[in-house]
This record gives structure tokens, C-alpha cells and sequence, in this order.
């Protein structure tokens, strides 16, 4: 029953669709009904996928660096005190500075080419990947830190050891919500200023009234998304197999 | 349950009596210590009750290092040595990382001093507490007794001569913990061990010598225990004796209460 869920809620979602778009008597260039929207899928379909792959491939190296970067700014934070006071008023101020708005001036530094919508998605993920994990070093088990302390163990050997995996699951809610807001990064990024990508295909589409090819490259970019979310998701089960939350346990027994 | 070996323990030689002198500790603006002096004989086991709060835990961490008493307290060793690196430490958690197979626990101090890890002593210790078939297995896999057995394997494993317990039983159903407290004597014997504990007959069997704590600030109270060698026969009429007299301590320490001036 579980994995029909899914299937029936996008049935449901097409059916409402057709529906609106037929009932409310809509122009298919206000909102071109779901067939319309698969055939121009099927249509365009080569040069769709060449630029959903330079999105996807955006939102996959935003995604690395972002997570690389929020990973290292957590980890540091937690070991280095003078970090702490430091940096991390200046990361939640930093906040304040609507990403959307760096747009313009990062396609200034790093022109029209993928660099640009990188750096904004890994921008975007940045945070949340950031904060969770640090808040998950933060909360690391009293107890294990006590027993480290007996043990003799040298604090960078606590983080590496104790700490970090301990604020794995922390972490994987953070790469969950950076799963997100990947493709928003490199969207905004496309639509400033950029010569291939999902974003830039929507524009040009608009640009002629192709409403029918706007939604199909919306469509495509909601698998997309869809895809990296629950690819994630399984990828994060997998690797944490003892978080309580994310696999029963009593399976063997 | 059969037996590898007793080699003594060698990190650190012999163990050590352990002093704690004037020792002076507050608690939300109480002292739960003034003028403390404690004496834990060397190779014995020491067990410590009391009521909740009278600082039973807190006795342990101090001895432990993980509290500092205000001066001119101190917690020293009788041959000199610094306490630091000659404790294990066991809580009535077992502490055990989730991520971590049973090995992997067991051999958790080694990786976190950055010395090499030995397998094959883990794997030795943890056959020694009769979890040798279940070494790959997660905590979250193993019942209650099983973890604390991890635990208790991940204390051998350390080889101090010194062990601190935090009723590290008392989660555990009867028998399993009259099991396990057989398998501690056993394994942790030579052995200065200090344990923390809320049950009268666990103290009567295991204590050769038995405290109990009361009042605010603390002060010792030892009970009278049987003639008999570690670990005692729960079903010892003596032992039972001794239970109910170390009961009726329990019950007049208490009667005094912990805010008494």
C-alpha cells in the first residue's frame, strides 16, 4: 500500500490539472493542459535533456561544495572556541543578505558559464548543512563524552570518533532540506544570466510564448528534484543504518 | 562460565589506595561535600549507597577527574601517581556508540588514544563475558544484560587498576544483574573498583566494604557484612541478615532527609 501512495497522488495531482485546464475554459497559453505539456516533452525532448543536465550538474557540484564547505565551517566551529564567538555571529548575519539578491553580482564574478549557479547553490545549501550539523556536535551524549575523558582521548580524537558520528543523523536532516533548495540555487543562478540550463530554456520559452515547453521544463525540474530528494534520502538510510528513526531495528530478531 | 586467564592489571601496576582529603564540592549553591575524607583500600571492592542526591554520582566523577574539588581538597593515590589514565570508568547507561559494532566498542578506547587497535583482544574479552558469537552486532541489536556485557568487556579491555561503576546493574532484570555481578568479580579481580549502587543485596554481595552515604553535607556511615569471600550466595542467610540491616541503616539515614541542617 505504501509505495502506491506516491503514484496515486501524482494521478490525482494530473486529473486536477486536466480539470482545471479544461473546465475553467483556460487558453493553453495561460495553462496548457497535461498532455499538452507531455507532447511538448516528447517533442523537445533532446534538447530538454541537454539542459537538464546542466542543471542537474549545477545542482550536484553546488550540492558537494556547499555540504563540503557547511561540513567544515560545523566542524570547526565545534572545535575551536575563538571560531565560535567569532564566526558564528557573522554566519547568522550573513544570513540576513537574501542569497537571490548575490545572484546579479555572482554572475558578475564568475560570468555566464556553470561557475556562477554553482557557487549560488552551494551558497544556498551552505546554511542549512552548516547549522544542522552543528547543532548536532553540540548535543553529542554527556555520558560518552565522560567516558572519553576516562579513556584518555585526545579532543580532536573525540570529535573525530564520538562527536561526528554522533551528529551524522543531524547532518543528514541538514543534506535533506540542502536536497531541497539545490534546484533554487541553480535556478536563480539561470535565470540572471546563463546560455544553457533549465532556468535559461524556461526563459526562452516564455520569451515566445511557449507555454506548453515552460511547463514541461518545469515538469522535468520537479523530477529532478524529486529524484535528488528521495536518491538522498535512500543514499542517507543506507549509510546510517543505526539511527533509530530511519531503519527498525528488530528486523533480525 | 569459564575463564581465560587472570593476569593482573597492567597499566599503571598495581592499583593504588585511593585518599580523598577535605573534599569540598557545592551543588546549586549547596554543599553536597565539606571536609570530606574518604579511604578506598586497594584491590577491593567498595561499594557506596545512599539516598538520590546525596552525591553518590558525584563522589565518582571526583574520583574520576571529571569533577575538581575546591581547594585544599584533593583525590590522590596512595603510591603518588597521578589518578589520570589508571580508571575505568562504568555507568548505569552503557554508554555504547550506536554506530559502533560490539567490537568496535570494546576496542573504542584504543581508537580514541590513537593507539592500534587489537582484534583479537576484543574479540578475547567479549568471549570471556560469552558474547563471542554476536561481535559484528550493533548495540541496538542486543537486549539490555547483553550491552552492559559490552560495557563490561570495553572496561577489561581499558586494563586499569582502577574501575569506577555507576549502577551499572540496576537497569537490568534480577537475574541477569546476579549474572553479571558474578562476571564482574570474576574478571575484575585485583582491582580497585568503587561502586555506585541503589540495591542493598547488590552491596551485601559484592562489598568488601560498604558504605553508606547521608546527609547534606555528606557524611559515611559502614555497614556490617558477612565473613564470606566475593561474591556472596544471594540465598546466604548471613547475606540476607546483612541485607536487612544495611536496609534499616538505609531507612534511618533517609529518616534524617537531605535538607536537615
Amino acid at each position: 500500500m505504501k509505495w502506491l501512495r506516491l503514484p496515486l497522488v501524482l494521478i490525482g495531482f494530473v486529473l486536477l490539472w486536466e480539470a482545471i485546464a479544461a473546465l475553467g475554459n483556460l487558453p493553453p497559453y495561460i495553462l496548457p493542459g497535461p498532455l499538452r505539456v507531455v507532447l511538448a516533452i516528447g517533442a523537445h525532448w533532446e534538447r530538454l535533456v541537454g539542459h537538464a543536465s546542466v542543471t542537474m550538474l549545477e545542482m550536484a557540484l553546488g550540492l558537494l561544495l556547499g555540504t563540503a564547505f557547511g561540513a567544515a565551517c560545523a566542524l570547526t566551529l565545534a572545535y575551536f572556541r575563538p571560531a565560535r564567538l567569532w564566526l558564528l555571529p557573522v554566519l547568522v548575519a550573513s544570513q540576513a543578505v537574501p542569497v537571490f539578491a548575490l545572484a546579479p553580482i555572482l554572475v558578475l564574478w564568475f560570468g555566464y558559464g556553470i561557475a556562477s549557479k554553482v557557487a549560488m547553490a552551494a551558497l544556498i545549501i551552505f546554511f542549512p548543512v552548516a547549522t544542522a550539523f552543528f547543532d548536532g556536535l553540540r548535543r553529542t551524549e554527556a555520558g560518552w563524552l565522560d567516558l572519553a575523558h576516562t579513556m584518555g582521548a585526545r579532543r580532536w580524537r573525540v570529535l573525530w570518533h564520538v562527536r561526528a558520528p554522533a551528529a551524522l543523523p543531524a547532518l543528514a536532516s541538514g543534506l535533506r532540506v540542502a536536497a531541497a533548495v539545490a534546484p533554487i540555487g541553480a535556478v536563480v543562478g539561470e535565470w540572471v544570466g546563463s546560455s544553457a540550463g533549465l532556468g535559461y530554456f524556461m526563459l526562452q520559452a516564455n520569451g515566445r510564448m511557449q507555454i506548453d515547453l515552460m511547463f514541461a521544463a518545469l515538469l522535468v525540474l520537479a523530477i529532478i528534484g524529486l529524484a535528488l530528494y528521495f536518491a538522498l534520502d535512500a543514499g542517507l538510510r543506507r549509510a546510517l543504518p543505526w539511527v533509530a528513526d530511519s531503519a527498525p531495528v528488530k528486523q533480525g530478531d | 562460565m569459564t575463564l581465560i586467564n587472570h593476569k593482573p592489571p597492567q597499566r599503571g601496576l598495581a592499583p593504588p589506595d585511593i585518599d580523598i582529603a577535605q573534599a569540598r564540592l557545592s551543588y546549586a549553591g549547596r554543599d553536597l561535600f565539606a571536609d570530606f575524607s574518604l579511604h578506598i583500600a586497594a584491590g577491593q571492592w567498595t561499594c557506596l549507597l545512599g539516598p538520590s542526591g546525596v552525591g553518590k554520582s558525584t563522589l565518582l566523577r571526583l574520583i574520576a577527574g571529571l569533577e575538581t574539588p575546591a581547594p585544599p581538597g584533593r583525590v590522590a593515590a596512595s603510591d603518588g601517581q597521578p589518578l589520570q589514565g589508571r580508571i575505568a570508568y562504568m555507568a548505569q547507561q552503557d554508554l555504547l556508540l550506536p554506530w559502533l559494532s560490539a567490537l568496535g566498542n570494546v576496542s573504542l578506547g584504543a581508537r580514541l588514544r590513537g593507539e592500534a587497535v587489537d582484534d583479537a583482544l576484543a574479540h578475547r574479552l567479549l568471549d570471556q563475558v560469552g558474547l563471542g558469537r554476536r561481535t559484528a552486532d550493533r548495540p541496538a541489536t542486543l537486549s539490555g544484560g547483553m550491552r552492559q556485557r559490552v560495557a563490561l568487556a570495553r572496561t577489561l579491555a581499558e586494563d586499569r587498576p582502577i574501575v569506577l561503576m555507576d549502577e551499572p546493574f540496576s537497569a537490568l532484570d534480577a537475574v541477569t544483574r546476579l549474572r553479571l555481578q558474578d562476571l564482574a568479580v570474576e574478571t575484575l579481580r585485583g582491582r580497585t573498583i568503587v561502586l555506585v549502587t541503589h540495591d542493598p543485596l547488590e552491596a551485601i554481595r559484592l562489598g568488601q566494604k560498604v558504605l553508606v552515604m547521608a546527609g547534606r553535607p555528606a557524611r559515611l556511615i559502614e555497614a556490617a557484612l558477612p565473613d564470606s569471600a566475593i561474591p556472596r550466595r544471594a540465598d546466604d542467610q548471613a547475606v540476607l541478615d546483612a541485607e536487612a540491616r544495611l536496609f534499616r541503616t538505609l531507612l534511618a539515614s533517609d529518616a534524617e532527609g537531605l535538607d536537615a541542617p
